[in-house]
């Protein structure tokens, strides 16, 4: 007897399978690029397990339940072939206030990159130029918890290289460090930025992690960020998303907060056809102060979700967070706050407040707060609110002769502006905001 | 002030208008010339503040009879910006805040959206600021609050009184105060009222819309009207508001039911 044996051709994929292909196809794109320093691998290859255990999501998985993937699964990517970029094409996105670390295409470029301005004690560079300090790195590396999920392991199991902020005891920078990631989008790649952030005990910097596009096409940039706060540091994080229209971006954040140290987030997300930031804040010691701001703002057929868990663990820890959506034409935003306050979290003070703005019919938000509270003596508030530009607010701006599409765009540009102007770096917030007024001037009846 | 032969600013005739399915307006009659101050009172739900915001064009008040000519053109076919610009300013009785918005980039684009109207040359922020400054005294206003956010944390006079800085900049033909006065403390209230008073000149008129006498102390009309179930059911001099704060309305309202009667 013969056993007939056929191979699944791409006709008689099951879904299912065909996730599995992409999903494998993605870990072989990510292996690809061979480790800068040998104690990667390690990291590299119980990632790539990790990777292997697992499936590539879909909407029946409770935590990408209103993101639907499958359009990534629909765009075959490659492997990276590095691109020379000039100093010119990067001009538009400099800030020059700022440090700065340039990434091309994940690739790190030291002829674009600028750190002439930051003291000799800080360690800021690429991880390859950083190897005597491997010692001190490995503890940290790939160690922040939730470092299992699927596109977090993903980007580990491609570890190559990645952006180093390290800030010893007791320094703190007063020039801001500007980690520009950008993709020049010449084929559709596959794209791993990675960074880490150090801030030792009463240390303080403020960064600017910055994704953005050279070119239109297609990309998918999996970025992994890790901060590792120590007692009575300070991080202040500025994270923007202005990836090309064509590409897709799924990002993580990983905090970890030791005792009194205080971490600020402001996320600003307007790029990718598809974007997802997975935002985790993880409280290791007490009286720890968390601020997370963030702005989605949608057109066309964007979609932009924002996952965010905050886990307190001590008692004292004071949480904000403000997230705004804009969402115009058929845009669908996604938010999903967790706040998880156990039994050893008291006297936390927690608000979340997510408020989403829909301009046009066709546009969607799913907003999410969950709260979890078992300690007993604590202060917990969150709210969302969804609503249209106010008939009054427009016809008081009318009122005082200001056309009604002008005044519908200052209103939208009023609304962003309460994160954009929690932005520390001039020169970003000028940016941003001419962004969003050009955004918002598109806005119709 | 009562001019003779000035120039008919506003004619309201036979005035028609809803909210939704409910007739708010029922008839109403207004003539207001240059120079003049004319105050509305009535009860609550007489339908004053509807009259101000059908004038201003506010969209959720729909007009449904009557006709209003403004400086001899039809009011009714203008935009609400087109009006503002021909010179109609309605004080809000509840100003909103609109955080994010400078002040004093919102001072601007209205005053230059109105010289763009008259075919001005439009100010730049240096020459605007000097207007604005002289402007401020007008309602005794600190130059801090060209900085903040339109009304975001004022007081409810800080708003007040923005609203009157604005009116002080923008010198329309036609103010409508929509009550005005409404949560003003005396000190407040005689700001607001000086700065009216300022601003009122023989070329343009003035629409007071309150519920008190209070404020007529300080802003002398030339006529009083009451209004009641969306028309105006009396017209008097000033002397009226004094009766009406000794007897209350019921008096006018039977007066004018018994005259319908006759």
């Amino acid at each position: 007897m013969s056993i007939q044996v056929s191979l699944p051709s791409e006709m008689t994929l099951t879904a299912s399978e065909k996730r599995s292909a992409y999903l494998a196809n993605l870990l072989k794109l990510a292996q690809s690029s061979p480790a800068n320093l040998p104690w990667l691998n390690e990291l590299r290859d119980h990632a790539a397990l990790r990777v292997q255990e697992q499936a590539f999501p879909t909407q029946r998985d409770e935590e990408w339940r209103f993101t639907d993937l499958s359009t990534l699964l629909q765009t075959p990517l490659e492997a990276v072939t590095p691109q020379q970029v000039s100093a010119a094409a990067i001009a538009p996105f400099v800030l020059p206030e700022a440090s700065q670390l340039v990434f091309v295409d994940g690739i790190y470029a030291p002829e674009l990159s600028n750190t002439a301005n930051l003291p000799e004690t800080l360690r800021v560079g690429n991880l390859a130029a950083l190897e005597r300090y491997s010692d001190r790195l490995q503890p940290y590396l790939g160690k922040q918890p939730g470092a299992e999920e699927v596109f977090t392991a993903l980007n580990t199991a491609g570890l190559t290289d990645a952006a180093v902020v390290w800030v010893p005891k007791g320094v703190a920078i007063d020039t801001p460090i500007h980690l520009l990631f950008l993709a020049t989008a010449t084929s559709a790649t596959l794209i791993q930025p990675r960074v880490l952030v150090v801030a030792e005990t009463n240390s303080a910097v403020t960064l600017i992690e910055d994704y953005g596009a050279i070119g239109t096409g297609a990309y998918l940039t999996n970025a992994v960020t890790e901060i590792w706060i120590a007692d009575n540091a300070e991080v202040n994080h500025t994270r923007v998303q202005r990836d090309g229209h064509h590409a897709f971006h799924i990002g993580k954040t990983a905090v970890s907060q030791a005792r009194t140290s205080r971490y600020t987030c402001n996320a600003v997300s307007l790029g990718a056809k598809l974007s997802r930031h997975h935002l985790e804040i993880y409280q290791t010691g007490a009286q720890t102060e968390t601020t997370l701001n963030g702005l989605t703002l949608l057109h066309g057929e964007q979609i932009g979700d924002t996952h965010s868990t905050i886990a307190l663990t001590q008692p004292h820890g004071t949480t904000r967070q403000l997230h705004k959506c804009i969402v115009d034409d058929k845009g669908h935003a996604v938010f999903n706050g967790k706040v998880f306050v156990p039994q050893a979290a008291q006297m936390t003070d927690a608000g979340q407040l997510n408020r989403n703005l829909l301009l046009s019919p066709k546009a969607r938000i799913d907003t999410k707060p969950q709260l979890e509270i078992v300690a007993d003596n604590v202060k917990c508030t969150h709210g969302a609110t969804v609503g249209q530009l106010e008939a009054d607010e427009v016809f008081y701006l009318q009122s005082r002769g200001i056309d009604a599409a002008d005044a519908r765009q200052l209103l939208v540009y009023a609304f962003a502006y309460e994160v954009i102007e929690k932005i520390a770096i001039a020169s970003l917030r000028r940016t941003l905001s001419d962004l969003v007024q050009c955004r918002s001037m598109a806005v119709r009846n | 002030m009562i001019i003779d032969n000035s120039s008919e600013i506003l004619a309201v005739k036979n005035l028609t208008a809803n909210v939704g399915e409910t007739p708010i307006l029922k008839g109403m009659n207004l003539e207001v010339k240059a120079g003049e101050i004319h105050a509305i009172m009535g009860p609550n739900g007489s339908g004053k503040s509807t009259f101000s915001k059908v004038l201003a064009g506010h969209p959720a008040y729909e007009v449904t009879g009557g006709d209003i000519q403004f400086q001899g053109q039809n009011l009714l076919e203008l935009e609400p910006e087109e009006r503002a610009r021909s010179g109609i300013f309605l004080a809000f009785q509840y100003p909103l805040e609109i955080p994010g918005v400078s002040n004093l980039d919102f001072l601007r684009v209205a005053y230059n959206s109105k010289r763009k109207h008259l075919g001005e040359e439009e100010l730049d922020a240096f020459d605007f600021d000097e207007l604005i400054q002289e402007r401020l005294d007008v309602v005794k206003m600190d130059a801090s609050f060209l900085s903040r956010s339109v009304n975001e944390g004022f007081s409810g006079g800080e708003k007040k009184r923005n609203e009157i800085l604005q009116m002080a900049l923008l010198e329309p033909k036609l103010a409508i105060l929509d009550e005005t006065d409404s949560g003003l403390d005396i000190d407040a209230l005689r700001i607001v009222a000086g700065g009216v008073n300022q601003l009122s000149t023989a070329e343009n008129a003035i629409v007071v819309i309150t519920h008190y006498q209070r404020l007529l102390d300080y802003i002398i009309p030339d006529y009083i009207h009451v209004m009641a179930n969306g028309r105006i059911i009396r017209t008097g001099g000033k002397e009226l508001a004094l009766a009406l704060e000794d007897r209350g309305y019921d008096w006018v309202l039977e007066e004018a039911a018994a005259g319908a009667g006759s």
